[in-house]
């Protein structure tokens, strides 16, 4: 039976973590290696490294951590942020990333979904998705970290993704973000009965239960997860166990 | 040595990436008599069917892997597995490298997401030296939407999804298959590509 992968997020600013501080600014915490390899041995299916550099040169810093982590830790690895060419995918998957993660350039180029996937094969191209609930009853997409109304409707913007031949959708809602309040349930329903490549679902989780209930609840694939795990509240093992009670299949 | 056959398919690196750190000697190569000159080959692979067997014909290599999976250990792995059998249906029909029988269309899992993507269980079904040390309970990571259609006998161990889908093949000789990338299944990988190098003699 296939498992329900838990992925830590790392953001990475110039080749080191930051982690936010109570709104205050991010500060520099370390090593992405070295988070990666111990998020691997907790037993994280996955591991996404986000680019937040914005310079030129923080690109190619980033590509080496990307070779580093591919050295180190053989699970798959997903990089996003700023990719917005096909050089750009080139260049990431060279270094060893198995996945890339598009978004704002996604929806300002969506034909970049389809070139990639011809090129590289649409198991590693993932799209993702801020989308929060509109004042309709349905909802819409956002670009630039959640700041740019896209006016376009959450669940065509999918059914094209998966069209155009993304291989995994990563949908983070805005609604819950940050609230620590559980996952967007009705939103990654909405989005799971319209599509039938895998969803991961973002946003909202603060406690353990909040993942057995993304995964009862919802057809979802996997959880991605940042601060929780950053700020060690709770570790990828914890997650593992409890959902392992709930009986839902992890891997071990 | 073991050869990484580089005919221009699939993330070739992550493969090379472990087995450096496994410590086995080993090269990317798509050269004839550097493959002939290895202890054992691996044949990787990323994409459409079709379009590999292409790749692997232009590079006039397909006669001397096929010759040498005769004789040294052989691992395909994702499409470099689905290679190893008869015929292939993804968008044609496609010959491949015949060293397994069998063929190699859609996978059929109704209400299930395709591709298969993410870790799934091995399911032991016959006695393979690729799978020693392993547990009962280890998790392999699969991306793909086509599968193999064989014989029980040359199935190491499946995996269920809606229906079985084979993850590890052998012929009972020196060929090997992995649906899954071992490469990128953490330290069950490992273990299994560790088994794999310890074939050479």
């Amino acid at each position: 039976m296939l498992a329900k992968r838990i992925i830590p997020c790392l953001d990475v600013r110039n080749g080191k973590v930051v982690k936010g501080v109570n709104f205050l600014g991010v500060k520099d915490v370390g090593d992405p290696v070295e988070y990666a390899q111990e998020y691997n041995r907790q037993g994280a299916d996955e591991l996404v490294f986000y680019d937040i550099t914005a310079s030129h040169e923080g690109r190619g810093v980033m590509l080496d951590v990307v070779r580093r982590t591919a050295q180190k830790v053989f699970v798959p690895l997903t990089v996003g942020g700023g990719i917005s060419t096909i050089d750009d995918f080139r260049d990431t998957l060279r270094a060893g990333a198995d996945k890339v993660s598009i978004n704002s350039s996604a929806v300002k180029n969506p034909q970049l979904i389809s070139q990639a996937a011809d090129i590289f094969g649409s198991q590693c191209v993932v799209v993702g998705i801020d989308a929060k609930r509109d004042l309709n009853g349905g909802y819409t997409v956002f670009v630039n970290g959640g700041r740019i109304d896209m006016k376009l409707d959450l669940l065509e913007w999918v059914k094209k993704i998966e069209e155009l031949g993304a291989g995994e959708i990563c949908l983070n809602s805005i609604d819950t973000d940050g609230t620590k309040a559980g996952f967007d349930l009705e939103m990654l329903n909405a989005v799971c009965e319209r599509v039938s490549i895998p969803v991961i679902a973002s946003g909202g989780c603060g406690k353990l239960s909040d993942f057995s209930e993304v995964f009862e609840k919802t057809n979802s694939s996997a959880a991605l997860v940042a601060s929780l795990f950053h700020f060690k509240e709770l570790t990828v093992s914890q997650v593992k166990d409890h959902l392992r009670d709930k009986q839902i299949s992890v891997r071990r | 040595m073991i050869s990484i056959i580089d005919y221009g398919a699939g993330n070739i690196f992550s493969v090379k990436n472990a087995l450096d750190y496994l410590g086995f000697d080993n090269k990317l190569t798509k050269d004839k008599a550097e493959i002939e000159n290895s202890d054992a080959i691996i044949l990787p692979g990323v994409g459409a069917f079709p379009s590999a067997m292409n790749m692997l014909n232009e590079t006039g290599l397909t006669d001397t892997i096929k010759a040498q999976a005769k004789v040294k250990p052989f691992l395909g792995i994702c499409l470099g597995m689905q290679m190893l059998f008869d015929k292939s249906y993804e968008f044609e029909e496609c010959d491949g490298l015949g060293l397994i029988n069998g063929k190699v269309d859609n996978v059929i899992a109704e209400g299930m997401n395709i591709p298969h993507m993410g870790w799934n269980k091995l399911e032991k079904l016959n006695d393979c030296p690729l799978l020693d040390n392993l547990n009962d309970d280890e998790y392999v990571y699969f991306v793909h939407s086509y599968q193999a259609y064989c014989d029980d006998k040359n199935i190491a161990a499946y995996c269920e999804y809606a229906n079985r889908i084979p993850a590890l093949v052998f012929d009972g000789n020196n060929v090997y298959g992995a649906q899954f990338h071992p490469e990128k299944s953490g330290e069950t990988g490992l273990k299994i590509l560790r088994n794999f190098g310890g074939l050479i003699r």
